[in-house]
């Protein structure tokens, strides 16, 4: 499956690429791809790990960015 | 400014003013209260940097010993110890500054961006009964939609009533308004100018070409330039190594030097510097940057890698028909010896309206009407070779040697735009097509030239000698002609064996292996052609080959800038790095160049949003 979300108050670019990293290591994720100018995050990834892989990946951008918020 | 940038904005100001306040106190006034001037430092301190130490303190948490928060928040405190509270508290002031410079920079080049590509309209007036105005995404295929004067078309649709003039400058780049009337399509993002026009919408909201473009430009990240993965694997080596080296300068010189606060602050400098900021965040702005100012003239590029490859590009390779020509052919002569031009061209054309390919359609477009009067049935078409069927009852063949020779009647080759008709069986006439050299071609040429682009190639399936002359019109240098479109594909790669970069313009149709095989494949005409805007990696709007000049153009002044970028941040933060090492930079001067540079850097990125017409 794959998703679309907004990453609001994304204001640092650095954090955004290390997101990146980060969510494209976790497991069941096929492809992951943060844009910081469109503030926006694009992930794909297993369809029946998707919602635990979600909460993954908003632990991970709390850690690096705790501003920011993950919008459907 | 948003209200989080205002709030700041207003802690800074108060901060700054305590401080100045504390500052006058300090120096100012003899015997001043020692407690006093140190609440008031305290309070500017906090003003202004307590979200900054809250978030260093729960990064710690998390064992993030790499972010800014942490290093501004160890360097303030570090300066307290040292007994400078002007620094620790003017360190941390500026760095918000700072932050709040770039947060505003960022915000504005976005906005900038997003109103570059705002072409999207999201309220549509369709007529259900009466005029309703509902949300584009509600209104369904086959329902009927009304543009007044000076609004813009929603949905892509087909024009059912009205006459007018679209400005059609979002999509294109096109300058010029273009003329429509009852049967034409217009496209959602189009500006209607002169009348009411009814619209029966073609595509749903998500499907129409603007929606696609913005999806496209939006989703551009994933192909990413060498600079900007470069940028990716600095900042991740450069943070640990500036931090160790900090460490160094801070432990290493206490065994032997009579001054170790010195040592120490110069450590905090060293962190103060070390963040990539400035440098992770101009370059992928530069590049959107440019990405959003080509989409604004009508080309559409997918990623900043074919950007920075475009403009490396000496060698362009083009195909003919439809890319450097019309397309549409024009009749330059009708041969017959027992028939009267007109009706051979009109039994020729009572056949070939039944084939798509464009010898056929350019017959069809130049006989007189009357040939529909006619009686046309058993119609076959023959790839490659033309297409037969019975016209008034008598059977009629039309096509090429090929099919005249497979039929038993003699006629001589006269190349692919020669259209042979055989009436029961005997030999009727010929009928020769000549494709026009579009009007923008040469100067498109030219100015690819004048940019240093070396070589012109042309390939083509067509003759030789029709290849040839086209060439010389368009100032093209070699000519490949007679070619499969698998021999294509063959040439282009010696030729990308040979120079660096390889650009190719197709029109799309037909080309998509050459296309997918070149360094840069470049499509044309691509308005509504799924296939070449999948497999283009650059998409002119409309047809026009001039635009390629411009793209060259936007691509090289994007590089520069986001190089220039690169250059800069790089050199002002090693030099201050090493200004701090032997101790001939303050902290201040080290907030100072970090966020200076990434402000500058930022302001720079956004000039590779400004594009020259032309």
């Amino acid at each position: 499956m794959k998703k679309t979300y907004m990453l609001e108050d994304l204001d640092c670019a650095h954090c955004a690429a290390k997101m990146e990293e980060g969510i494209k290591k976790l497991d069941g994720v096929s492809f992951a791809n943060v844009n910081f100018i469109a503030q926006k995050l694009t992930i794909e990834a297993d369809d029946n790990k998707f919602d635990d892989i979600m909460k993954e990946v908003k632990a991970i951008i709390k850690k690096i960015e705790p501003d920011c918020v993950v919008v459907d | 400014m948003t209200k989080k940038q205002k709030r700041m904005l207003y802690r800074i100001i108060f901060a700054s003013v305590v401080l100045i306040f504390a500052i006058v106190l300090d120096k100012a006034v003899k015997n001043i209260n020692e407690t006093l001037v140190a609440a008031l430092y305290l309070t500017a301190y906090i003003a202004i940097g307590y979200d900054v130490i809250t978030k260093a303190v729960v990064g710690l948490r998390y064992r993030r010993f790499a972010n800014e928060n942490l290093l501004m928040t160890v360097a303030s405190v570090g300066a307290v110890f040292l007994g400078e509270y002007t620094e620790s508290v003017a360190v941390m002031l500026l760095y918000q500054v700072g932050e709040l410079f770039q947060s505003y920079a960022v915000g504005k080049s976005r906005k900038n961006i997003a109103a570059l590509m705002d072409i999207r309209p999201d309220t549509a007036r369709v007529i259900r009964g009466e005029a309703k105005a509902v949300a584009a995404q509600e209104v369904l295929v086959g329902e009927i939609i009304e543009v007044l004067p000076g609004e813009k078309i929603s949905l892509d649709g087909v024009i059912v009533s009205g006459v007018s003039s679209v400005d059609t400058s979002n999509m294109t780049g096109e300058a010029l308004p273009l003329d429509v009337k009852e049967g034409d399509s217009v496209l959602a993002g189009c500006v209607n100018i002169s009348g009411a026009i009814r619209v029966r919408v073609t595509k749903p909201f998500e499907e129409s070409s603007v929606s696609k473009i913005l999806d496209l430009v939006e989703n551009v990240s994933s192909n990413k330039t060498k600079s900007e993965k470069f940028i990716t694997k600095f900042a991740r080596y450069y943070t640990p190594i500036v931090m160790v080296a900090a460490l160094l300068i801070a432990a290493i010189p206490q065994f032997f030097t009579e001054n170790p606060y010195e040592w120490i602050r110069r450590a905090l400098v060293f962190l103060v510097i070390s963040c990539p900021c400035a440098l992770v965040i101009s370059v992928p702005l530069s590049f959107f940057g440019g990405i959003g100012a080509a989409s604004s003239k009508g080309i559409l590029i997918k990623g900043s890698g074919y950007m920075e490859t475009l403009s490396k590009c000496k060698t362009f390779v083009f195909d003919k028909t439809g890319t450097l020509t019309k397309g549409s052919f024009v009749i330059s002569e009708i041969k017959s010896e027992r028939l009267d031009s007109k009706t051979l061209l009109g039994i020729c054309a009572a056949v070939e309206q039944y084939s798509n390919h464009p010898l056929a359609q350019s017959v069809v477009r130049a006989a007189n009407k009357n040939f529909k009067k006619l009686l046309v049935s058993d119609v076959t078409e023959i790839a490659g070779q033309g297409i037969c069927g019975k016209v008034e009852n008598r059977n009629v063949a039309v096509g090429n040697s090929r099919l005249m020779n497979s039929r038993g009647i003699f006629c001589e080759d006269k190349g692919a735009s020669t259209i042979h008709i055989a009436i029961d069986r005997e030999y009727a006439g010929s009928i020769t097509l000549v494709d026009e050299i579009k009007d923008e071609t040469v100067s498109a040429i030219e100015k690819l030239k004048a940019l240093g682009i070396k070589e012109a190639v042309m390939l083509t399936g067509d003759k030789q000698e029709v290849a040839e002359k086209i060439a010389a019109q368009a100032g093209i240098d070699t000519v490949c002609a007679s070619l499969l479109p698998q021999d294509k594909v063959v040439i282009l790669e010696r030729i990308m064996r040979r120079d660096k970069k390889v650009a190719f313009v197709g029109d799309g149709v037909n080309d998509a292996p050459v296309i997918t095989r070149a360094d840069v494949g470049i499509a044309m005409g691509a308005l509504g052609s799924n296939a070449a805007i999948e497999a283009a990696d650059i998409v002119l709007m409309d047809d026009n080959p001039q635009k390629l000049s411009l793209a060259v153009k936007i691509a090289r002044k994007t590089c520069g800038i986001a190089s220039q970028n690169i250059v800069f941040a790089l050199s002002v933060k090693i030099i201050f790095l090493v200004l701090g090492a032997f101790g001939l930079s303050g902290m201040l001067g080290a907030v100072f160049a970090d966020v200076g540079v990434a402000f500058i850097a930022i302001l720079n990125a956004m000039r590779a949003m400004r594009v020259k017409s032309g």
